[in-house]
């Protein structure tokens, strides 16, 4: 089975892993083995080793239940929810890393390591290579991984070592495994002599491997895949899923990763709708304090980010101070000097681009590998990674942020129960919250790896977006403002009564009316001169509308008009006009009282002629409608108050007027 | 060169103090401390006249035998105290008006940090950082 070169999910453990050849053959073999069946032993869509073969395998390596689980956490099998080549890769020479004393880190299975035994494995055991490497006389139990190969050697059983027959894993398909079992056995009674038969058995077989190699697709596959898989082990063990280019920073906590740095700038525009202007100082205290870091402490981060010293925050200048506080959050002590990636000049984020350097990596060494393999896999290994700041960095979720991403995070309950072992208390809750939001998988990149970072700010960009959409229409002008400018239907007749309905709608609800129809007579003199005439199109033109009487009388419209006009009836007095031209609003106040509210229209009425009635038209008034009525009510009410103002003013001007009276015959005298 | 830089409030108590720990250091808070009688007269002096044109640099405050005591306001009514050795001769007006603007200008940077109540202790370390470039001549 090939195992796509490609399909070396970059999880290993972001280091260079040397693997012999010997070590790739035992391992793709090995991995072969416990992977799915395919029809020729081939390798599943996604290569990867079933949970329960490798189990098994595992347990074949007689290590205790404990060091198991270690080694699958570490290499990262947990975080994808599945043994990968790369992580199986990684797996087995940690597996041998223990067999062999050393201790269960990433670094042990950077040196040399003999080959992972497997006991008791009921697969075949195929004592293939004794390796040249390996003299310790290990024991190998590798299957044969592809199908070909294995019809190949079992041509070749004369040899006493041969390998196992079926073609893929023992498990999935047990042909020859009698011969197997027996063999198995037998491998373990070899022991020394075994590996020494093996040696000059490893190295013809080898010898016929290679030829056996140039035969064949598939075997040529399997060479290729070799030198692939090889390629592959180097490529994703190098570097993690961080953009691979970028990566290999060494040990830089201070660099900021491309993920981050989206969801910085959500933040930010959650702050601030702007990304090229500041957030003020009040602003960004409300929000860093919600990180509940002791005051003294923001005060500090303030002072490295805010590098010009004008009490607000630039875009670079607030990823910079948020980057400090998520590192301070993960443990990180502050710095007393702005590390220099986190300048402005240095963050400056022309068009946003995401800055490569950025990558927190194998910088933290082990650690940050396993913090990278677990940020990346959404599942947290901090049992084995102490205060791994790059593990929860992205995800330090300000309670605002928390609480808005938690209602998305609905899916991957099991990840919840998978990040409750986080070990690190205080990181526990920013890390169980955050974990939340890693928990829509929808949104992971096509790099399978994704960090859940990228999750996260796909959430949160998701919750940014409407939130900035919706912070820009707080006020009430803006919202009338909006009243006005959305409803452009379509087509607006200016001056003409074509939209005769809309018209009447208009006149009724006394909202937005459109250019007033030529035919639209000046109303009678108790109305004052209305603006209409020339100005609108705009909604919020509001007219005299006392006409609700008249309305039914039109309507051909549909009946929701027609509720529309009944609820619009009673406060059809105030004449309303478009707020910003508000001295005809006073004038209209004036008259307001005086004129009879019903009066003129009723001669206008009839004026509008043809009356549209295509639906879309009808759609497009009705959300006019709608807006108007948001912003007639706001110029009702403003109407209101002014009115009171106007009656109070003229109060004033009576008493003033008869003061000046009463006094000037005084003076005069 | 300075041997004692104090920042005090408005309200006359100290929001930043801070001398070379090797001498008395209450010595030099008490020295501050009566300075700003002399502080309020310079003020009430010249208060008179609109304050745009009152001069933020008081000078001279008072000299002793060993040091001089300099001082300066802020239109905020937010004093600058700062003592210095008189051995040290060297030490011309425009060099103690320059430290004042240093002082002045970390000040405000400070009060820009929203973290930052006015009427705290001033506890920043860039502040400090910069008095301490201030006090470290004088060794």
């Amino acid at each position: 089975m090939e195992q796509g070169p490609g399909g070396a999910a970059a999880g290993g453990a972001g280091l260079l892993l040397p693997l012999s050849d010997t070590e790739q053959q035992r391992y793709s073999e090995l991995f072969s083995l416990c992977c799915s069946p395919a029809p020729e032993g081939g390798s599943a869509p996604a290569p990867a080793a079933g949970g329960s073969k490798v189990g098994d395998l595992f347990r074949a390596s007689q290590l205790p239940a404990d060091t198991l689980h270690q080694i699958t956490e570490l290499c990262g099998a947990k975080r994808v929810g599945y043994f990968g080549p790369a992580q199986f890769y990684v797996a087995l020479k940690l597996i041998a890393a223990a067999q062999s004393g050393l201790p269960v880190r990433i670094e042990s299975i950077k040196s040399e390591l003999p080959l992972p035994r497997f006991m008791a494995l009921k697969n075949d055991i195929e004592m293939r290579y004794g390796n040249a490497a390996e003299i310790l006389g290990v024991k190998f139990q590798i299957p044969h991984p592809i199908l070909e190969k294995n019809s190949f050697r079992r041509s070749d059983e004369g040899d006493k070592k041969e390998t196992k027959s079926p073609p893929m894993s023992p498990m999935c398909s047990p042909p020859a495994s009698p011969s197997n079992y027996q063999r198995i056995p037998l491998s373990y009674g070899y022991g020394k002599s075994r590996s020494k038969l093996e040696q000059p058995h490893g190295v013809s077989y080898e010898a016929r491997h290679s030829t056996h190699q140039q035969d064949g697709p598939a075997t040529g596959n399997y060479g290729s895949k070799s030198a692939l898989v090889h390629s592959s082990l180097s490529r994703f063990l190098s570097v993690e899923s961080e953009p691979q280019d970028s990566s290999n920073y060494p040990d830089d906590p201070w660099r900021i990763t491309e993920e981050q740095r989206e969801y910085y700038i959500n933040q930010f525009k959650s702050l601030q709708p702007d990304l090229n202007s500041l957030i003020s100082g009040s602003v960004a205290k409300n929000f860093f304090t919600k990180s509940k870091l002791p005051i003294p402490e923001l005060s500090h981060v303030w002072e490295l980010s805010d590098v010009d010293c004008d009490g607000a925050l630039t875009l670079p200048e607030f990823c910079a101070a948020f980057h400090l506080i998520v590192a301070r959050k993960n443990g990180y002590p502050l710095p007393d000097m702005l590390p220099e990636t986190l300048l402005p000049d240095y963050l400056q984020p022309a068009s946003l681009k995401p800055k490569r350097d950025c990558a927190l990596l194998d910088s933290y060494s082990e650690s940050l590998s396993v913090s990278q393999q677990t940020r990346d896999f959404n599942r947290t290994e901090l049992e084995t990674v102490c205060e791994d700041p790059t593990n929860s960095e992205p995800l330090i979720l300000f309670d605002v942020a928390t609480s808005i991403v938690e209602p998305t995070s609905v899916e991957e309950m099991p990840d919840k129960s998978a990040l409750t072992q986080d070990a690190n208390s205080d990181d526990n809750q920013a890390l169980n919250i955050s974990t939340t939001t890693k928990t829509i998988p929808k949104d992971f990149k096509p790099s399978q790896h994704l960090s859940v970072k990228t999750v996260v700010q796909e959430s949160n960009t998701l919750k940014a977006r409407p939130r900035s959409r919706s912070y820009s229409s707080t006020s009430i002008e803006e919202a009338m403002k909006k009243g006005e400018e959305p409803p452009m239907p379509p087509p607006r007749p200016q001056k003409s009564h074509s939209r005769a309905s809309s018209l009447d709608l208009n006149k009724i609800f006394q909202q937005n009316t459109q250019a007033v129809k030529s035919g639209w007579l000046p109303p009678p003199p108790a109305l004052p001169p209305r603006p209409f005439v020339s100005q609108t199109e705009q909604v919020s033109e509001i007219e005299l509308h006392p006409q609700m009487n008249r309305a039914p009388s039109q309507t051909e419209e549909s009946s929701p008009m027609r509720k529309e006009i009944l609820l619009t009836q009673p406060p059809s007095k105030p004449i309303r006009r478009k707020f910003r031209s508000e001295n005809q609003m006073l004038e209209n106040q004036e008259l307001t009282p005086t004129s009879s509210v019903t009066s003129s229209l009723p001669a206008v009425k009839p004026h509008l002629p043809a009356q549209k009635q295509s639906s879309k038209q009808k759609r497009a008034i009705q959300t006019a409608i709608r807006k108007n009525k948001e912003a007639n009510a706001v110029l009702a009410r403003l109407n209101s108050e002014l009115q009171q103002q106007l009656k109070e003013v003229h109060k004033e001007r009576i008493a003033l007027e008869t003061q000046l009276e009463q006094l000037r015959p005084v003076t005069v005298l | 060169m300075a041997v004692c830089v104090a920042v005090i409030a408005k309200e006359n108590y100290p929001l930043y103090i801070r001398s070379i720990p090797t001498e008395n250091e209450l010595k030099f808070h008490y020295t501050v401390h009566t300075s700003l009688d002399v502080v309020d007269e310079k003020i009430s002096a010249m208060g008179k006249a609109l304050v745009d044109q009152r001069e933020l640099y008081l000078g001279l405050l008072y000299p002793t035998e060993d040091y001089k005591v300099y001082g300066y306001v802020t239109n905020s009514k937010v004093k600058f105290v700062m003592v210095v050795d008189s051995s040290n001769t060297a030490l011309r007006d425009n060099e103690i008006r320059s430290m004042f603007r240093k002082l002045h200008n970390s000040y405000t940077d400070v009060m820009c940090n929203p973290f930052y109540n006015p009427g705290d202790c001033i506890h920043s370390r860039a502040f400090d950082n910069m008095v301490t470039s201030m006090m470290m001549q004088v060794c």
